[in-house]
């Protein structure tokens, strides 16, 4: 049957994109045979499905998703956790000090107090229950250096790119590490303020125009114009 | 002021405005102008200015309003002080308080409530300049700043009215109209779906009348409608041109 857009056309809630034996994929909705677009975003067609991939959208907890959060509230036995979702997150004290939890001998806020960034992953999430984290993984925990960005989640992906080819090169480029929290939250670390700077800038620059084509490399000669800039300065 | 013009329609079917019968008022649509808000929409629609920012879907307060299967739609219509001539006191008043409610039940059944249980959206319109007509230009506004803000929506609503001035039934009535006119019909709608989520009749029309009037609003929500999805696309289209433009240079 057919499909009623162009490959990667703008569509708006409530278009009709695809008629009859498609599967309706992420943003889309059925109704009679017929499927139609539930969010702004850009139409992609497979070979049996349709979906939409979204340029704005909010971030809806998976377990085993790594995010990035910054604790709100200390509990009794835990933390309360921002993931810049609809949902908050809780952290229990016994899994950031891997041991029980005493009440009379651990002070929780000087393990981690409000305001305070981790990187966690979320153990657990359904409709009923809000969403349980862990730290107790290599590469979790409390983040003590670099910087924050948010940006929409949905453009995480375009982030990462083609099998981690967007996200490679401006590590490459910029000398950073960047730990993406699929919530949208991205920290970068490096050496030097004006690297992390100018990764933040690209990963900004992607988000912008996430919709447009030919993106890893006008990103790539970003890169590389501030790399001589800064070369210059240094040689005068 | 307060001079009351003998007739609403002129020898020549024109209206007060120079308007046709079935003619709209002018309208300009733009989103995302709040940044702040997570979406956001303003609207002008003739003298009418209003605001539409969207927050959500976010945490419930107080708690126990919260439902367990879906979430919580909260609409706060509001007029400014100096939105009409005679100074509008802030505080919501009752026809306010029913706007509110109006707005949300005409916008709720476009939204999958059902996919984020325990959660709240927000919906505030703000009403800098009234002349008529401001409940379907809020309900236009609101919808583009839901779409905007990306929760998942079946389509987006429009609203239009249409109302009788001058035993004429006429398209999209301005303060004026509304005021010495003999009806006023809002309608709400989601073309694609074609279903009609508000419909009121103020005033007294005859069946034939009112048949008119609902379709005559019906066909003035279509031609909103494309406007809104204009609006909506141009927020992109603007910055994938920008780009090309770059490219060229």
């Amino acid at each position: 049957m057919p499909i009623l857009m162009e490959k990667r056309q703008l569509v708006t809630p409530g278009d009709l994109i695809a008629e009859g034996e498609y599967i309706a994929g992420e943003n889309t909705y059925v109704e009679k045979d017929r499927i139609y677009a539930a969010r702004v975003g850009i139409v992609e067609y497979e070979t049996k499905r349709v979906d939409v991939v979204a340029l704005k959208a909010f971030y809806i907890p998976k377990p085993g998703d790594i995010v990035i959060g910054t604790i709100t509230e200390v509990g009794f036995n835990g933390w309360t956790v921002d993931i810049n979702s609809p949902y908050i997150a809780l952290l229990r004290a016994s899994d950031v000090l891997s041991r029980p939890f005493k009440p009379q001998k651990d002070d929780l806020p000087q393990v981690l107090d409000a305001g305070d960034l981790v990187v966690a992953k979320i153990v657990s999430y359904d409709r009923t229950h809000d969403p349980q984290l862990t730290v107790a993984e290599p590469g979790l925990g409390k983040i003590t250096r670099g910087q924050i960005l948010k940006i929409t989640p949905t453009k995480i992906p375009r982030v990462i790119g083609k099998k981690g080819s967007m996200i490679s090169m401006i590590k490459q480029e910029t000398g950073c590490n960047i730990i993406l929290g699929l919530n949208g939250v991205v920290l970068v670390t490096g050496k030097a303020l004006e690297d992390e700077e100018l990764a933040v800038r690209a990963i900004l620059k992607i988000e912008q125009e996430s919709h447009t084509s030919g993106l890893t490399d006008r990103i790539t000669q970003m890169l590389k114009e501030e790399k001589s800039k800064k070369e210059e300065k240094k040689n005068e | 002021m307060n001079d009351k013009p003998e007739k609403l329609i002129d020898k020549k079917g024109l209206r007060l405005d120079g308007r046709k019968a079935d003619e709209l008022r002018p309208i300009k649509l733009e989103v995302g102008i709040i940044p702040n808000a997570d979406g956001s929409a303003y609207v002008e629609h003739g003298k009418n200015k209003i605001l539409a920012a969207v927050y959500g879907p976010r945490e419930v307060h107080p708690k126990h309003l919260a439902l367990q299967d879906r979430a919580v739609l909260k609409c706060r219509y509001h007029m400014a002080p100096f939105s009409v001539q005679e100074r509008k006191s802030p505080a919501p008043s009752r026809r306010e308080v029913e706007l509110s409610k109006v707005i949300r039940e005409s916008l709720e059944p476009a939204i999958f409530m059902e996919y984020y249980p325990r959660t709240m959206i927000d919906v505030f319109v703000e009403v800098l300049q009234a002349d008529g007509g401001t409940r379907c230009a809020s309900i236009t506004a609101a919808a583009l700043a839901l779409a905007d803000s990306g929760i998942p929506m079946k389509d987006i609503v429009v609203a239009c009215a249409a109302g009788k001035v001058d035993d004429t039934v006429v398209l999209d009535l301005m303060d004026a109209e509304d005021k010495l006119g003999a009806a006023d019909v809002p309608v709400a709608l989601m073309p694609n779906q074609n279903a009609v989520t508000l419909l009121q009749m103020d005033g007294i029309l005859t069946q034939e009348e009112f048949e008119k009037a609902v379709n005559m609003a019906l066909e003035g929500c279509r031609q909103i409608y494309s406007m809104q999805k204009e609006a909506l696309k141009k927020k992109y289209v603007n910055i994938s041109e920008e780009i090309k433009e770059e490219a060229e240079e």
